[in-house]
């Protein structure tokens, strides 16, 4: 397999070295080595949490700048529903799509106006009786990831269909080749507006296989600040507003993917936690008689990426102000059943990220060592010695990335033996004792 | 020959939301040892069958996972009830679960139904107002 292209980095100059993204990281993908942090590729799942956590704005996402509209000739803006719920005091999506236009795009294709397409779809696959359920939406590709390296048996269970802001991609490419026959591919320019990082890997990566028209993913942040500039430029009323209803402009926060299916059997959960104790709870068939799963990793659903500019729940009531007096789907299928080029022809491969040895004696081996060691270490998992867990640390040893004299508690402790098998009490009975010092202390009397 | 691996879980009778974390932990173990998926998965349902019946029954117990060279040998030990009747109990959808219990979406009757069928070997070792032992085994 290739190597994976994340869109999480580190600004190592920026970085303490604090202990606060080691301990959040869900798959513990971190480590703090020589004072700073570093990622470990094949764990990373591009969730963000690192970004959203650093007090010191050291994890950066990686993304395309905006500037990219200039390297085509036509370029075409899919915005993610997440973007609209970013501004205040806005009652019309239209100047949004106004001021796309103004900031140099040709065209707009609401990833919206396709997620009503895959929902509409979505409801037609899961009537059907052979498909595995619960189908798990493939919307969040941080938990395709998750359940890539995790969960190699709800694999089946993943939704075909591409997520919208693929078929949005496709559908845009198609229209701009209609509207402009002169244009050859590599002049139509198809760039995505993300709220989240982990779009940008799945868009990196080629997730999409074969079918993946975007050229550029540019972060909803960018985007946002860019808009207010043209928009305050313009106080007349835009004369075109969304094609996108409800359902479409539902999918930036929870439950708005499920609610779509119109079948009271589903679960919506978002926070990475919650969704790895929903995977957990599906893959050991606790969870039984649902119909649909949709997770999210981000708290609040889209709108909590690590990309955007909002508050994840103040972006979600004004989103509910903005569709409330929308149709419920104005975007309808065409077709009785799922276009072939709707579907995912890569789906997803198991890739467990955490092995110990390819040789199952020798991971046997090594297991046994990290258990023996886990016993020897404090047990209080503080992230001193830049592994998130004792347990985490005994791995890095046997692994051979750490030594046993990273764990502060236990150099502690034989620095605390070594003074007293030097008969000195403590380092401040030292201090005391020293003339010097109780000099300077008697003159300061 | 590597040596065989032990890992022990106390299991809380208290909290039915940790209900699992032993079969989780165990999964993430499994996992790393490179086992293949089919065999991660039985061992992970039929000790998360059992655990919940720990927690429902027996206010809880000790579960035990050992990695030999031909299998995986997964012990449950708790101090409770014990079982009156194994073969009645053994039945799909035969449940003792109070209410509340079942209310909570367990006790359903498919936990010890699904240990056997999910393992290649199960032993109940029960004896009333004293506990139960149930030692499962998964070839490899």
């Amino acid at each position: 397999m290739a190597e994976y292209k994340h869109s999480v980095s580190l600004e190592v100059s920026k970085c303490k070295g604090c202990t606060t993204c080691l301990k959040r990281c869900p798959t513990e993908a971190i480590r703090i080595r020589d004072g700073h942090a570093v990622i470990h590729s094949d764990r990373c799942i591009d969730c963000g949490e690192c970004i959203k956590m650093c007090a010191y704005k050291a994890k950066k996402a990686v993304h395309d700048s905006l500037s990219c509209i200039e390297k085509y000739k036509y370029t075409v803006a899919l915005p993610a529903p997440s973007l609209y719920g970013q501004f205040d005091h806005m009652d019309n999506i239209g100047y949004i799509i106004r001021g796309l236009k103004d900031l140099g795009f040709d065209d707009v294709f609401e990833v919206a106006c396709a997620a009503e397409l895959v929902s509409a779809y979505t409801r037609l696959y899961i009537k059907r009786s052979d498909v595995k359920k619960p189908v798990i939406s493939s919307a969040c590709p941080t938990i395709s990831r998750m359940i890539s390296m995790n969960y190699p048996f709800l694999i089946d269970n993943v939704l075909p269909i591409l997520p919208p802001v693929d078929i949005a991609a496709y559908l845009a490419h198609e229209k701009a080749k209609a509207d402009h026959p002169e244009l050859s591919d590599e002049e139509i320019g198809i760039v995505f507006i993300s709220p989240c990082p982990a779009k940008v890997s799945y868009v990196k990566n080629d997730f999409a296989g074969e079918r993946n028209y975007i050229t550029d993913v540019v972060s909803v942040r960018d985007v946002y600040f860019a808009l207010l500039d043209v928009m305050k430029e313009r106080e007349d009323e835009p004369l075109e507003n969304t094609e996108s209803g409800m359902i479409g402009i539902g999918w930036a926060t929870t439950g708005g993917e499920s609610t779509a299916i119109f079948n009271e059997r589903y679960l919506a959960a978002d926070g990475i936690e919650n969704c790895i104790r929903v995977l957990d709870q599906i893959d050991n068939e606790d969870i039984t008689s649902l119909d649909f799963v949709e997770l999210n990793a981000c708290d609040g659903g889209c709108v909590g990426g690590a990309m955007t500019v909002a508050n994840p729940y103040i972006a979600q009531a004004r989103l509910q102000a903005l569709k409330r007096y929308l149709p419920v789907s104005p975007n309808r299928p065409a077709s009785e059943w799922i276009p072939d080029q709707y579907f995912n022809e890569r789906g997803i491969e198991y890739t467990p990220a955490t092995l110990l040895s390819e040789d199952r004696k020798i991971a046997r081996q090594m297991m046994q060592e990290i258990e023996s060691i886990k016993a020897s270490l404090p047990q209080i998992d503080c992230g001193s010695c830049g592994a998130p867990t004792c347990m985490a640390f005994a791995e890095d040893i046997v692994r051979g990335e750490a030594n046993v004299d990273d764990c502060t508690v236990i150099m502690k402790m034989l620095f605390h033996q070594y003074l007293a098998e030097h008969k000195e009490k403590s380092v401040l009975d030292k201090i005391a004792s020293d003339p010097i010092l109780n000099l300077k202390k008697e003159n300061a009397e | 020959m590597a040596e065989n691996i032990r890992f022990h879980f106390d299991v809380d009778g208290e909290n039915f939301t940790s209900a699992g974390e032993a079969s989780v932990a165990v999964k993430k173990k499994l996992r790393q040892l490179g086992f293949p998926p089919d065999v991660i998965r039985k061992v992970s349902i039929a000790m998360y069958e059992g655990e919940i019946n720990m927690v429902i029954h027996a206010d809880g117990g000790t579960a035990d996972v050992e990695v030999t060279d031909d299998e995986i040998v997964i012990i449950l030990a708790d101090h409770g009830p014990g079982i009156p009747n194994v073969e009645m109990a053994m039945q799909e959808g035969f449940s003792t679960a109070r209410d509340n219990i079942r209310a909570l979406g367990f006790g359903a009757g498919m936990g010890l139904p699904n240990m056997k069928k999910y393992t290649d070997e199960m032993n109940i070792d029960t004896e009333v107002g004293v506990g139960t032992t149930i030692t499962m085994k998964v070839y490899l």
